[in-house]
Formats: structure tokens, sequence, C-alpha cells
């Protein structure tokens, strides 16, 4: 342990001598000093960053492979390959060898849908990641910029997907390129000029895939591997947050030291998370390109859907109306505004700023600077539950409306009313969400109060001798009563005039904003409350509502 | 034949009869039918047919399409609308329609071949129209699958879905499922144009091609599933549900199983 000897250590054995050798050069043994004993805290919520993670090594692995034998060109060939129903039908380079990857190489089909089936997967696991960081508050300070970083992933992963999606130049690919082509061109002033850049020209050209490609191999994981090495180095230098309970406080971090238990947990997760997709992508079929054929501008197939990913734009302009009740395009100036495409678009947008700036809004909202290392649970921040419930619902909503077809044809109704029904849903649903959302995280902190003061409620009845029945109460212990007590009393924090003796306007939706936030709240237990209600703990056989109002109050 | 008789009270003569009559009606039924594969080859109708089937639309189409196949305001005229129409629609169990509205369904088929080729008779003989297709034309064997992909992913699968599993159209239509039906019915289909379909006559898909496609579709029918389990072959919709149905399980599953021996 005394770091000023000149004590050389001289290893004995053969093993010994070579793993010294290594360290001595290469610096290993601090390092695994310092990563070997950083603390995880355990928590099945935790894990959905490393399937993330985990998924994008996948998907680095599948795609190299698939890679030595796609061909980004758009160059049309006539197919011999064995695929009989594709014979000799004349298509690009890049469909003719997506299908020759499919039904020629060996283990190509595997592959490929390993590789679809993984990205998939990335996109999802990435989702719920940045769910469960904001209903348990994570991004709190100091984590506000890892936050950020988590936003650019979640879009990098999207554009990685997308541009995925688009290399085999069939049917369905070339739709959703077109889409995202009008969506470009939709932009005034520059759309034009930017659909032209993109394509080389008209759409579809010749130069699409081949820069897709080199963006979707290069560039765009390029930029995932920064990210999520920045990511990673701020989780770090962070330390991993926890949620309450005995003994977790915002100075230490309460888990299993990485080596050896955790790494080995984390290593065998990796295998189990390649098992899972391998075992999908041995017996499920996931984008069957040969159905589709080589791609043509002039067909849209029934069912042509994005992947889930991207379903949130598509069903916003499916949800648009067309041309009723007037025309949406305008003319400014000689510029078209295609409101039809602009319109839907904007909310999106707006969706994807405010997820960027939530931690500041919220800090701004709330005053509260403070480090925060210990989560909350989602039910005792109701308001933050419910924004977040209402910014799901708007999304779930959007990316139902792209599959509104299937649900016609699946559940028997009429496509038409389906839209309808969606567009009320995509005004209604958010704030529906939010109230309902509200309520039961409230509804939930009374339970909590109610437990912690009361105790469980055993199902034993007791007839006491001067006739009365009450119900058996049994006392939470410490340990449990922590987990329920140890939350943020957030309170208002009306609107104050600044150093000038001036309450700006902005201080004032500030202040409006904090009682909207704040002004229903259950307060977490006291313990002058707790000693109150064990005090004359036999006189209660149940809870008052007049005693749960003033505690409300308060 | 004495000791038949006396064996006519025996515990198992009424099993035996039975078996009998079961062996003769189902003998007779095959035979029946057989015969009847062999007259649906040929394109005429005996008059008795004619006169059989004016009955059959008397009794259960009449009330829609009027009492001489002219058309109500329930139902369109049938005059010149051809045997091939009949076929599809009553061969398929679409008409008599089970209710009204946006479009008639699929059921059982309430009338057997006899009865629909009766049926087809006398509304053939309402005027000229598209006659049910010829052998050659619906052999398989004799399509070509590649040019077949090529008619149905260019004329087809709009509706039809590109794995011909079926698509919306608005307001409560839908184009089918195309899996599973009879060589006949693609062909009668897309000669007449059923429901909300739009006509595909010889001279804008010809025999051949139509065949091509039927060949295809029962391509698509006979695949292997190179990539396992299908879901439906709806695309990217079924593989989104299925990443956050069962994925997400599977993974929620482990995750927590690997934190359950925590500190």
């Amino acid at each position: 342990m005394s770091s000023t000897t000149d004590y050389e250590y001289q290893p004995r054995t053969r093993s010994g001598r070579i793993a010294n050798f290594v360290d001595t050069r290469a610096g290993v043994s601090p390092m695994v000093k310092e990563f070997g004993r950083k603390i995880f805290p355990d928590h099945w919520t935790f894990m959905f960053g490393e399937v993330a993670l985990y998924s994008f090594v996948i998907l680095l692995l599948s795609g190299t492979f698939l890679a030595f034998w796609f061909d980004p060109t758009m160059t049309s060939l006539e197919y011999h390959g064995s695929y009989v129903p594709m014979q000799g039908v004349e298509m690009s380079g890049a469909y003719a060898s997506t299908l020759n990857i499919s039904f020629d190489i060996r283990g190509g089909l595997f592959l490929r849908q390993l590789h679809h089936w993984s990205a998939l997967m990335f996109v999802m696991a990435l989702s719920v990641h940045m769910l469960r960081v904001f209903f348990t508050g994570a991004f709190r300070r100091p984590r506000e910029l890892n936050w950020v970083v988590g936003c650019v992933l979640f879009l990098l992963a999207i554009v990685a997907g997308f541009s995925g999606y688009s290399l085999p130049d069939d049917v369905l690919s070339g739709n959703g390129l077109r889409i995202a082509d009008a969506m470009l061109k939709a932009i005034p002033v520059v759309g034009t000029y930017m659909s032209m850049f993109m394509f080389g020209g008209e759409f579809p050209g010749l130069a699409i895939i081949g820069r897709m490609y080199i963006a979707h191999v290069l560039i765009i994981p390029a930029l995932i591997l920064i990210m999520i090495v920045v990511h990673l180095f701020m989780v770090v230098v962070h330390k991993h947050t926890q949620y309450p309970g005995p003994g977790r406080t915002e100075n230490n971090v309460v888990g299993f030291p990485v080596g050896p238990v955790y790494a080995a947990k984390a290593g065998g997760f990796f295998f189990i998370v390649f098992g899972i997709l391998a075992l999908l992508a041995g017996t499920t079929t996931i984008n069957a390109i040969w159905n589709y054929g080589p791609y043509d501008p002039s067909p849209v197939q029934a069912g042509s859907q994005p992947d889930f990913y991207m379903g949130f734009p598509d069903g916003a302009l499916r949800l648009m109306p067309g041309s009723w009740p007037f025309s949406w395009e305008f003319t400014i100036f000689g510029w078209v505004l295609p409101m039809a495409i602009l319109l839907p678009l904007i909310p999106i947008a707006l969706l994807f700023v405010a997820m960027f700036a939530y931690p500041w809004i919220e800090r701004w909202v709330t005053k509260d600077n403070r480090v925060h290392n210990v989560l909350d649970r989602p039910r005792n921040a109701p308001f933050r539950t419910a924004i977040g419930a209402a910014a799901v619902t708007f999304y779930a909503v959007q990316m139902m409306a792209a599959s509104s077809d299937l649900i016609a044809t699946h559940f028997h109704v009429g496509l038409n009313d389906v839209t309808y029904w969606l567009r009320a849903a995509y005004f209604l649903g958010p704030i529906l969400a939010f109230i309902i959302a509200r309520r039961m995280c409230l509804a939930l902190q009374r339970k909590d109060r109610e437990i912690v003061l009361h105790g469980r409620e055993s199902g034993r009845i007791q007839a006491l001798p001067h006739g009365e029945f009450v119900e058996v109460h049994e006392p939470l212990d410490e340990y449990k009563r922590y987990r329920l007590v140890d939350f943020e009393d957030y309170q208002v924090q009306p609107a104050r005039a600044n150093a000038k003796g001036k309450v700006t306007g902005m201080e004032k939706m500030r202040g409006r904003l904090s009682r909207w936030y704040f002004e229903d709240r259950v307060a977490p237990v006291t313990p002058q409350e707790l000693e109150a209600a064990h005090g004359h703990h036999d006189d209660h056989e149940a809870v008052g509502a007049g005693s749960h109002k003033a505690q409300l109050d308060k | 034949m004495k000791a038949l008789s006396q064996k006519r009270r025996h515990p198992l003569a009424v099993l035996a009869l039975l078996v009998m009559a079961l062996l003769l009606t189902g003998g007779l039924y095959a035979v029946a039918t057989t015969t009847n594969e062999a007259k649906a080859e040929t394109t005429t109708y005996s008059a008795q047919d004619i006169e059989e089937g004016q009955k059959l639309f008397l009794a259960n189409c009449s009330t829609c399409h009027g009492l001489n196949a002219e058309g109500t305001e329930a139902g369109p005229s049938l005059i010149g609308v051809g045997a091939a129409s009949v076929d599809f629609q009553v061969g398929t169990g679409r008409m008599p329609m089970q209710m009204q509205g946006p479009q008639a369904q699929v059921k059982p088929e309430q009338f057997n071949e006899e009865q629909t080729k009766q049926l087809a008779g006398y509304v053939a003989s309402l005027g000229a129209g598209p006659a049910i297709p010829e052998d050659e034309y619906l052999d398989v064997t004799k399509g070509d699958s590649a040019n077949g992909a090529k008619v149905f992913l260019a004329n087809c699968a709009m509706c039809h879905n590109a794995a011909g599993a079926g698509g919306a159209l608005t307001r409560g239509k839908y184009a089918p499922s195309l899996m599973g039906v009879d060589e006949a019915h693609i062909y009668e289909a897309m000669q007449t144009g059923p429901q909300n379909m739009p006509v595909f006559n010889d001279a804008n898909i010809t025999p051949e091609e139509k065949r091509d496609v039927i060949t295809y579709i029962k391509a698509l029918d006979n695949n292997t599933d190179p990539g396992g389990f299908n879901l439906g072959s709806l695309g990217p919709v079924s593989e989104g549900l299925m990443i956050w149905s069962i994925g997400l399980a599977v993974v929620i599953g482990f995750t927590v199983w690997l934190t359950s021996r925590s500190a």
C-alpha cells in the first residue's frame, strides 16, 4: 500500500511474469483499480442502456458481415440468383446483392435478420432507457448534459435505422425515401435545394444508395460510437444514480463493484441479449425484401409502413387532413408552403426541442439547482410523470396512426373512422393521459402515506370485548418505511421580484407553471406525524378522509 | 339369403346398415361431383341448367337483383356480367350476401358446384359476358412466376399487399388476402372486377399474364417462408409489435432475473 518504496514486484510463476510484463507496460492495474471498484447499484430498470449498447455491438458485428456482400450501386442489372420469382427481372445492384445475401450467401439471411432485429432492439432499448431516465428524474443536475447526449444518440439511432432500411432499394424502402424527400422539399425556401443536393438531382437519381451507404456504415456509426464513449465517460464521472432506500444518500452509491461479480453479470448479459436476438433472427422473418420487388417510383403497396421508430412522422402525415376544409397550400412571395406536410411536422419538432430542453425547463420552474444522485420514484414526482405520460401518448397516437390501415383490416373497422378517432386522440389523448397519470401518482402517494402511518392491512379482523370489530394493521419495518417517506417535497415557488424590484413577465409565467406543477401534492410523512399515528394507533380502525385532507393541504 | 334375414335382428345390424348407407351416399356423391367437374369444363349450359338456375335465382337472388336480374336499388343488374362473375361471387360464398355493408364478405358457400353452375348458366343466358376461364389458363405449371411477380407488383400489390396479405381501402372496404384462393376465382376476379376491384380485361392483362399472376400468387402461397415465421407478412408493423411485446418481455425477464440476487 505504501507508494514511496522502490520495491519492484518479482513474479514467480510464468503467467505471473506475462501479466506483470503487460501491466508494467500498459498500466492496466491502475485502470482495473479505478474501474474495477466502480460501484453499480443493482436494479432491473438500470439495464436497458446496457441492452442498447450490446445491440449496438451486435449491429457492428452483423453489419460488417453484410458489408462484405452488399453492393451499394443503383446501376441496373438482370437478376439470375436462386429466388425464382425475381429471375430475369431488372433491378439495381443494391437490391440484387440483398437478394443474394438472403438466398445465396451461406448464413446471409440469418445475419440480415439478426442485423435488422438488433436495430429494432437497439432503438427500443434506447427508448425504454430514456423513459426510465426521464420518469425517475435521473436527468437532473449533474446529469443534464448526459441527457442531451442521450437525446442525440436517440436521434442518431433513428437516422441509422432509417438509412439502413433504405439501402436494399426495394419498393418499401424506396417509398420511405420518397416520403423523406417530400418532407425535405416541404421546408420553405431551402427544401428543394436540400433535396437536390441529397439525391444528386431529381428523386430518385443514381446517387442516393451510395451516399446512404457511406452514411450508414461509416459516418453515423462513428458518431454513435463517439456519443456512446462520451455518454459512458459521463456516467463514470457522475457515478450511477440510485433509488431511495436505507443508507442511500446523495453522497454515496450503494451496490456491487464492477469487479468481479458485476463484470461477469454484464458480460453474461451480453450473451443473453445476443442469444435473444439470434433466436429471433433464426425463427422470425423481418423485412422480406423479396416480396416487395425492385424499387419503382410508381407503385405504393398496401401496408407500406416504416420501421416502428419512424412511425410517428408517417402517422402525423396520415392524420393531417388532405385538402379539407380548405387547401393547406399557401404561396408567399412566390414560395409555396405545403402546410399539409409542414403543419404536422411542427409539433414533432417542438416535442424534440422540449425533450432536449426538459432538464432546464424543470430546473427553471422548480428553482431546484441541487445535485440529485437519488432518484425519484415516478409517483413521487406527479407533475413530471404526468408530462411524460402526455408526451408518450402524443408520440404513441402518431405511431398508431402509421398503422391505421392494418388497424382497419384486423379489427374490421373503417379506415376513415380509425383516422377520425386518432385525430381526436391526437388532441385529447395527451390531456387525458396527463390528468390520469397525475391522479394515479397522487393516489399512490396517499396509499404510501396510509401504509406508513397505519401499516399494512393484515386481513385479520378482531372482535373487541365491547363488540367492535377492527382490522389488525401490521406496522412496516423501518427499511420498508424508509423507501416510502424519503422523497423530495417540492413546494409552489410563487413569482418573485428581481433585484430591481420588478416581477417580469417571464417570472410570472414561471410562477404560474410552478403552481400548475405543485398545487396538488402529497407531502411525505414527517416523524411527528408518525409518532402521533403510533401514539393512538389502537383508536384507528380506518383512516378518516378528513385527516387526509388536512395532510394534503399542509 | 335365409341366413341374412335371420340375422336382421342382430344387435350390430343397425350399425351394418348405417355403414352401408354411408358408403352408398358417399360413393354416389363422389360420382356426382366428378361428373359435375367434367361438365364444368364445357362452357355450354343445357336448357335444363338454365331453367334450374332461374328457379334458384328467383328463390335466392331476385330480392336484390330483381325478378329478371334487371337490378334494383339494393343490387346491380346482372345482365351481361357473365358466368365468370357468378362463379366468383357465388363460388366464394360472397353471394348471396351475408349482410349489406361496404362490401360482400367471404362466407361458406351456400350452393354446391352444380347449383353454382346452373346459376351461372342462367345469368350467362341473359346477355354476353366473361365466361368461366378455360383450364389452360389456370394451369400454374405453364405459368411464369417471374413475369407474374412483375405484373402483380405493378397492378395488384397496391391494394392486396406485396405478399398478397390484403389491405385496407376507404370507408370499411378492403382488399382481401389472396392466400388459399382458388385459381379460377383469382382469374375471374381479375376479369370481372368484383366489389371494389377494378376490371383487368384481356387487353390490359392478357390471359397468359393472368396465368403468370396466378402462378406467382400460388408461389407466394406455397412459400416455405425462408426467414421463419412470417408474422402475417404485414411488414414493419407486426415486426415492431413483436419486438415491443415478446422482445421487450423477454429482455425484462432476464434483467429481473439478473438483479434478483441483489445486496
